[in-house]
């Protein structure tokens, strides 16, 4: 059951999008972002939705896949509908007791559904594209200038790639204890939300100390194979920018640009 | 040969619990692990092996004495670095020591904590892949690996930084035994082609006997060592310390308390068959 669980979703491919360096796709990604929020008419939308078909084109990822990422957040995609239909101020198109819809309230709303799943969708797109560790490598070396002012990059960097790391084990563990506890007459199915919380409990208690354990014969297992931080550690795979990472980086950035100013004028 | 390892003295104990006297989990050790050899460290629980094993490569360090590692002390602690890139260790539990969720990079943590050249790095991560047998898996996520192969990527992990010699902390405890035959046949093969020395602690008999040497230890201290021959014969006197001998030795113990002529040095299914044929043969020939 808990085995369905997959967190940063993967789908190995070789596409061109799979390609791409994950500092040009994590880049990709944030001029995305910002281009969406600044997207103000059809034609500005219609441009970046554009570049989201084209992205998905290359990557060759279902389309089902990236719409059944969008089910767990239908719920905020209709609130925020509903909320901007109802209680936008403008032209009245009709109206009902205390309700009134407005002609600016379909519109905002419309593009409001259509920003988050667009947002939702790129994001994805990012993550179905990316192996975890090409993820934390592409942040990592990305954020390697703010180490400047002490963050500690490489740190949050093995943190987040031991967290992937971990992900499997203690899941296989939870299975486990709960499979234990169930042999022994323990109840995780009925009963009302808040006793199948009390119930996990049990579960969550040998979960936590097992961690606590793994962490620290971990720690010892690093540092018997010479970890000492990230100070003069050299990489099995170099991060290296390709011809193909320029050109899509510099297609992706003219076409943007493009929406900015038209945006600003009001198109 | 020079020797790799060397403990003069050694004493631990672990601090105390609360209001409780000090345990010495080491007492006066004295050991010398020479080069290229091939040394199985037994013990019940509590004996000290792993106590000791961790002094191996300055994990722990010693309460009196000094343990030198290739001739350094493993107290410098400027030299940490340099002595556990020449001795590895190997842990009991492969969960809790693979640091990175692909083979290939998890091979490469040793030798990229150690700063080598990428290419370099390539080149030793598959060499090592291939000294373990794993070649095959580089891309592979490690939890779908069986037991077993885990240990042998956590082998080659440790050979990728290329050391004189690999600690296997009980490796082989938590295995099936098909999982154990790999890894034994794989230290086997490092420590025959490639020399490097392997210390394995184990409270497996059948593991002592292909050793060139072996340590049996009881209470902190060293209370045999030898070769398997000598000391795995010594029925009684392992018995005493919670050990059992190999069952062939058992089976030859036992035959020759029944008044039976048999050598007890079998170690091995073969030659315990082979004393036994002969002892029969001298029986019928006595008839």
């Amino acid at each position: 059951m808990l085995k369905d669980i997959t967190l940063g979703q993967y789908f190995p491919g070789n596409s061109l999008a799979h390609r791409l360096d994950p500092r040009t796709k994590i880049l990709l990604t944030v001029v995305y972002i910002v281009a969406l929020f600044c997207a103000k008419s059809f034609f500005s939308y219609g441009v970046v939705a554009l570049l989201l078909l084209t992205g998905i084109k290359i990557s060759g990822v279902a389309p089902r896949a990236l719409v059944r990422g969008l089910k767990p957040i239908l719920f905020i995609i209709c609130f925020t509908a509903i909320l901007n239909l109802f209680y936008t101020p403008g032209e009245t198109l009709a109206s009902f007791w205390i309700f009134r819809i407005t002609k600016e309230g379909v519109l905002t709303a419309f593009f409001m559904v259509l920003r988050i799943t667009m947002l939702i969708m790129g994001t994805f797109l990012l993550t179905y594209t990316t192996s975890p560790i090409a993820l934390t490598d592409g942040l990592e070396a990305l954020l390697n200038p703010l180490k400047k002012i002490r963050v500690p990059v490489h740190e949050l960097a093995m943190i987040m790639s031991i967290a992937l790391r971990m992900i499997p084990t203690l899941i296989e563990e939870t299975d486990k204890i709960m499979s234990a506890q169930r042999a022994r007459g323990a109840d995780f199915e009925s009963g009302n939300l808040f006793q199948r919380a009390k119930a996990l409990v049990p579960v969550l208690v040998p979960l936590f100390v097992s961690a606590f354990r793994r962490a620290d014969e971990l720690a010892v297992a690093m540092e018997c194979r010479c970890y000492h931080g990230g100070e003069g550690r050299t990489k099995l795979h170099v991060l290296r920018y390709q011809t193909i990472d320029c050109l899509v980086f510099s297609a992706y950035i003219a076409v943007l640009a493009g929406v900015l100013a038209l945006a600003h004028f009001g198109l | 040969m020079s020797d790799i390892i060397k403990a003069e003295k050694l004493t631990f104990a672990y601090p105390p619990d609360e209001g409780k006297e000090p345990v010495q989990a080491l007492k006066e050790i004295d050991l010398s692990i020479k080069q290229g050899s091939f040394v199985v460290i037994l013990g019940h629980n509590g004996s000290g092996k792993s106590t000791l094993a961790k002094h191996m490569n300055a994990v722990l360090l010693p309460g009196g004495g000094k343990v030198r590692v290739d001739g350094m002390d493993t107290a410098d602690e400027s030299l940490l670095l340099e002595i556990r890139r020449r001795v590895g260790m190997v842990f009991q539990n492969p969960d809790n020591q693979i640091v990175a969720n692909v083979v290939e990079e998890d091979v490469a943590f040793g030798p990229e904590n150690l700063g080598i050249p990428t290419g370099e790095i390539q080149r030793r991560v598959s060499a090592a892949l291939k000294a373990v047998g794993m070649e095959a898996f580089t891309l592979h996520a490690p939890h779908h690996l069986s037991g077993g192969q885990k240990q042998r990527i956590a082998i080659a992990g440790v050979i990728a930084m290329e050391p004189a010699c690999i600690v296997l902390d009980e490796s082989t405890a938590m295995l099936d035994p098909l999982g154990r035959r790999e890894v034994l046949d794989t230290v086997k093969r490092l420590n025959r082609e490639k020399g490097i020395t392997i210390v394995l602690i184990t409270h497996h008999m059948d593991e002592a006997a292909m050793a060139d040497r072996v340590v049996v230890m009881d209470g902190g201290r060293v209370v045999m060592d030898g070769a398997p021959e000598e000391v795995l014969v010594r029925v009684e006197e392992l018995q005493a310390i919670g050990l059992a001998a190999p069952h062939t030795v058992e089976l030859l113990h036992g035959l020759r308390q029944d008044g039976f002529d048999v050598p007890l040095d079998a170690l091995d299914i073969q030659a315990c068959a082979g004393a036994i044929a002969r002892a029969l043969k001298t029986v019928e020939a006595r008839d």
